[in-house]
C-alpha cells in the first residue's frame, strides 16, 4: 500500500514540474484502474441496517423443527424455574405488582438445591453466620440490633399469620424441625429465608388492598 | 475467545441461569482464570451470590476450578469454558436425538441431565419415571427397571459418561472457613472424563418398584411428600457417582448423520444406506477424532448390510465404485484385498460440507454470479483480476464490483507478488484467493453474532408486550381455577372475553415472531455445528 502511495506522490511531484502530461511512469490502464473503470468511492461508514439485495430463504419447517422448537421453549421455561437460576434480590422499595405475589409464591414453593460438596471447592460452601459475628465486636452490636428488629418483626408476622391461616404456621414449625437437622448446610439459606419471610409477610398483610386492586384490574379489562 | 462468543455466552447464561450468574460468568470469560476474591471484587456482587453462581457454573460444567496452582495454600482458581456454555444452544437437538434413538425415556433422561448439569443414576431414574408416570393413563405407572435399562443403554453407547472425580476437592478436611484451600497439590490440567477407567461402567443400583403417582388435586400434600422423600435417608448404592451428557459422542452422531444425509442428497437413498452401514460398523473401532474410518472390505460391508435393503453383491460393488469416484470424496479406497478395502473420509467429508456451506452462504448473500466467482477462486486457488473476469464469463465492470464486495467482506483475500523488490504496482501480480479455513472461522463468528442478535430481538419482542403477556397469563390462571371449581360455561366465556380482539391479534403475532426467532436460532446452530467441527477437525493434529 505504501508503495502505491509513494508512486502517487512521485507522480504528483512530476506533474508539479510543469510537464503535466505523463503523471505516471507507466500506463495506468494496464492496471485496470483507469477512469470510469473504478467502482464508486465509498463515503462514510456503511449503514447500520443496509437494504438487503437478496431476501433470506425461508426457515425449514416440518415436524422435526417444530418439535425442537417446542423443546427449546420448554427447556427455557424449565431452566428458569430450577433453583440453578439465581435471581438478584429485588429492591424492597419498589411498588409491588399484583402478579409478583404469584411469582414470589412460586419461588418459595420451588425446591431447594444442595450440591454435593464433595465435588465443589470447600470455599464455596455457605458459611455459618455465627463465625462472622465473632470476628469483631462492632459488627456484633449492629448485627444484634438488626437481629432484634428482625425478631420483633417475625414475631409480629407470626402472630398475624396465626390469625390468618393456622396451616401456614404449621408448616413453619416443620421447617424449623428440618433446619435443626441440617444446621450446617442451611444456615445461610436460613438467612435468606428470613429476609424473604419478611418481604412476603409484609406484603401478605395487605390482603385487603390486594383484593381491591384485583377488582380494579378486572374493571379495567372489561372497559 | 472473541467478543461475539462472550456476548452470546452472556445471553445464554442470562436466559438459563439468571442475571447474577451471567455477570459472574461473563467476568470469568473476559478475564480468564480468577480466584473467588477477585471475582467478588470485579463483579461487585455479594460474596454469597458469587459463591452460589460459581456453584451453578461448576454444576453445569461451564466452569472448572484448580486448587493450589501456585503452590500449596494458594487460593482456588476458577476458569469458565466458553465452548461448554455455547453448547446450551444445542440442547434441543441433543434431546431430540435422544428421543429418536431411545424413545421418550431417553428423551427425558437427557433432558433432566441437561437441565441439572449432572445427577446420580438413581436420582435420574426416579425423576424420569415420575415424569413418565404423570403423563401416562390413570392406573398405570412406569417401572424403574425399564428406565434403568434405557439409562444403561445410553451409557453403553457412550452418550452418557461419568463425571470425572473432583481433583482433590472433597478429599481435604471439612474445614469451613472462607480461605480454606486444599493442601494437596493438584495437577494443573483438568482431568478429562475419558482418562478415567470407570467412565462408562454402570454401578450396581438397588432401585426396585414403580413410581407412585402424585395426585394433582392435593398439591399441598404433594409438596410435603416431596419434602419427606428428600429427607429420606434411602441409599441406592450409587451415591457420589455422577453422570453427565457426553457431548463428543452426540457430535459424532450428528456428524455421521450429516454425512449420510449429504450422500442421500448427492447420490441416492441406497448409497446413503451403504455409507450408514459403513459408519455403523466402524462406530466402535474408530475414535471420534480419527480423520477416516478403519478400512472395511467389500465382503464385510456386504455381510453387514441389513437384509431388508436387498442389495446384491455386484450392485454393491458398483455403488462403492460410484461413491469412490464422486468428487465429494466421502468414501475412499484403501486397498484391493478382500474385494476392495473402503474407508469413509470423515475429515474430508467435513471439509467438503463446510465448503458447500460457504458457497451457499455467498450465493444467498451476494447472488449466484458472485458465488460463481467464489467457486472459481476456490477451485483455481490464485487468479488475477483479468483472469477472474474471463473465467467467470462476467462483464469486467460487474465482475470487479462483485470481487471488490467479496474482498471488502473478507471472503476473498488479495495476495501481492512483486516481480521486483520495490513493490511497484506495474510490476506486481495481484492475485485473488479464497482461504477456506479463515473464511470458515469468519463465518462462524458471524453465526454467533446472528444468534446473539436473534436472542436480543426475541427479548426485545417479549419486553415490548410484557404487560400483554402478563395479562394473558393471569387470565389463563383464572380460567384454569374456574374450570377446576366447575364454573358455568358462560362465566368462562366472560373471562375469556377479557382479552379483546386486537389484543388477541397482537398476542398471536408475538407468538409467531417468537417462534420464528427460536426456530431460526435452532437452525443457525446447525451451521455452527458444521463449521465448528470442520475447524476443529482441520486444526487438530491428525493422529
Amino acid at each position: 500500500m505504501n508503495r502505491v502511495l509513494q508512486v502517487v506522490v512521485r507522480g504528483a511531484a512530476m506533474a508539479g514540474k510543469g510537464r503535466g502530461v505523463a503523471a505516471f511512469t507507466f500506463n495506468i490502464d494496464a492496471l485496470g484502474i483507469g477512469r470510469g473503470n473504478m467502482p464508486e468511492a465509498r463515503v462514510g461508514p456503511s449503514p447500520l441496517f443496509p437494504t438487503t439485495e437478496f431476501k433470506p430463504v425461508p426457515l425449514k419447517g416440518g415436524e422435526e423443527e417444530d418439535y425442537m422448537l417446542a423443546l427449546k421453549q420448554e427447556l427455557r421455561g424449565a431452566m428458569q424455574r430450577l433453583p440453578h437460576n439465581i435471581k438478584a434480590c429485588s429492591s424492597k422499595t419498589e411498588v409491588e405488582k399484583y402478579t409478583e405475589r404469584y411469582l414470589k409464591q412460586a419461588q418459595i414453593n420451588s425446591e431447594e438445591w444442595t450440591p454435593d460438596w464433595n465435588l465443589f471447592p470447600k470455599e464455596l460452601m455457605p458459611q455459618s453466620k455465627k463465625r462472622r459475628i465473632k470476628k469483631g465486636t462492632k459488627t456484633k452490636t449492629v448485627k444484634k440490633l438488626k437481629e432484634d428488629k428482625a425478631n420483633v418483626l417475625s414475631k409480629l408476622d407470626e402472630l398475624a399469620k396465626k390469625d390468618e391461616n393456622p396451616e401456614k404456621s404449621d408448616e413453619e414449625t416443620e421447617k424449623k424441625a428440618e433446619d435443626d437437622e441440617e444446621i450446617e448446610e442451611e444456615e445461610l439459606e436460613e438467612d435468606i429465608e428470613e429476609e424473604n419471610d419478611y418481604i412476603e409477610s409484609y406484603f401478605d398483610n395487605g390482603e385487603d388492598f390486594a383484593a381491591e386492586s384485583d377488582d380494579n384490574m378486572d374493571g379495567e379489562a372489561t372497559y | 475467545m472473541t467478543a461475539q462468543e462472550v456476548r452470546l455466552c452472556g445471553l445464554l447464561l442470562q436466559e438459563h441461569f439468571g442475571e447474577v450468574v451471567e455477570k459472574v460468568g461473563r467476568n470469568l470469560l473476559k478475564s480468564g482464570t480468577q480466584n473467588l476474591r477477585a471475582i467478588v471484587h470485579e463483579t461487585g456482587l455479594s460474596v454469597d451470590l458469587v459463591k452460589k453462581s460459581l456453584c451453578v457454573l461448576v454444576q453445569h460444567g461451564a466452569c472448572s476450578f484448580i486448587q493450589g496452582r501456585k503452590g500449596p495454600g494458594s487460593p482456588t482458581e476458577y476458569k469458565a469454558h466458553c465452548d461448554r456454555v455455547l453448547r446450551i444452544l444445542r440442547y434441543p437437538r441433543y434431546i431430540y436425538t435422544a428421543k429418536t434413538l431411545y424413545g421418550d425415556t431417553g428423551e427425558l433422561i437427557i433432558e433432566e441431565l441437561l437441565q441439572r448439569g449432572h445427577m446420580t443414576m438413581s436420582n435420574t431414574v426416579k425423576t424420569v419415571a415420575d415424569r413418565l408416570t404423570q403423563s401416562m393413563d390413570e392406573g398405570s405407572s412406569m417401572d424403574y427397571g425399564e428406565v434403568s435399562a434405557t439409562f444403561s443403554k445410553l451409557v453403553e453407547t457412550h452418550f452418557l459418561q461419568r463425571c470425572p472425580p473432583a481433583a482433590g476437592a472433597g478429599t481435604t478436611g471439612s474445614s469451613q472457613t472462607a480461605n480454606s484451600t486444599s493442601a494437596a497439590p493438584a495437577s494443573s490440567t483438568a482431568p478429562t472424563p475419558e482418562s478415567f477407567p470407570d467412565c462408562y461402567r454402570v454401578p450396581q443400583v438397588t432401585l426396585i418398584g414403580r413410581s407412585k403417582r402424585s395426585l394433582a388435586s392435593e398439591e399441598g400434600e404433594d409438596q410435603r411428600n416431596a419434602k419427606k422423600a428428600k429427607m429420606d435417608p434411602e441409599t441406592h448404592g450409587d451415591e457420589g457417582i455422577y453422570w453427565q451428557v457426553n457431548f463428543e459422542r452426540f457430535h459424532q452422531h450428528f456428524r455421521d448423520q450429516t454425512i449420510i444425509s449429504a450422500v442421500a442428497n448427492k447420490l441416492d437413498q441406497t448409497s446413503s444406506e451403504i455409507v450408514r452401514t459403513m459408519l455403523r460398523m466402524s462406530e466402535v473401532t474408530t475414535s471420534s477424532t480419527a480423520p477416516c474410518t478403519k478400512p472395511l472390505s467389500a465382503n464385510e460391508i456386504f455381510r453387514s448390510l441389513p437384509a431388508t435393503y436387498n442389495i446384491p453383491r455386484h450392485i454393491l460393488d458398483q455403488y462403492l465404485t460410484l461413491l469412490v469416484d464422486d468428487p465429494m470424496e466421502f468414501v475412499g479406497k484403501a486397498g484391493e484385498s478382500g474385494g476392495g478395502m473402503y474407508i469413509v473420509n470423515l475429515n474430508q467429508a467435513l471439509a467438503n460440507l463446510a465448503r458447500a456451506t460457504l458457497e451457499s452462504i455467498v450465493q444467498e448473500r451476494f447472488g449466484s454470479r458472485s458465488a460463481r466467482i467464489f467457486r472459481l477462486l476456490l477451485r483455481k486457488r490464485h487468479l488475477e483480476q483479468k483472469q477472474v473476469e474471463d473465467f467467470a464469463m462476467i462483464p469486467a465492470k460487474e465482475a470487479k464490483d462483485m470481487l471488490y464486495t467479496l474482498l471488502s467482506q473478507n471472503l476473498v483475500q488479495l495476495q501481492e507478488i512483486p516481480k521486483t523488490p520495490d513493490f511497484a504496482p506495474s510490476r506486481t501480480f495481484y492475485l485473488y484467493t479464497v482461504n477456506q479455513l479463515p473464511t470458515a472461522r469468519l463465518l462462524l463468528q458471524n453465526c454467533y453474532k446472528t444468534v446473539a442478535n436473534l436472542m436480543e430481538r426475541r427479548l426485545f419482542e417479549a419486553k415490548e408486550s410484557k404487560r400483554l403477556l402478563e395479562k394473558s397469563q393471569r387470565i389463563e390462571a383464572i380460567l384454569a381455577s374456574l374450570q377446576a371449581s366447575g364454573a358455568e360455561p358462560e362465566q368462562l366465556t366472560e373471562v375469556e372475553e377479557m382479552i379483546t380482539a386486537p389484543e388477541k391479534q397482537q398476542l398471536d403475532s408475538l407468538r409467531l415472531h417468537v417462534n420464528k426467532l427460536d426456530s431460526a436460532e435452532n437452525q443457525v446452530d446447525e451451521t455452527i455445528f458444521l463449521l465448528e467441527s470442520y475447524i476443529s477437525s482441520s486444526t487438530k493434529p491428525t493422529s
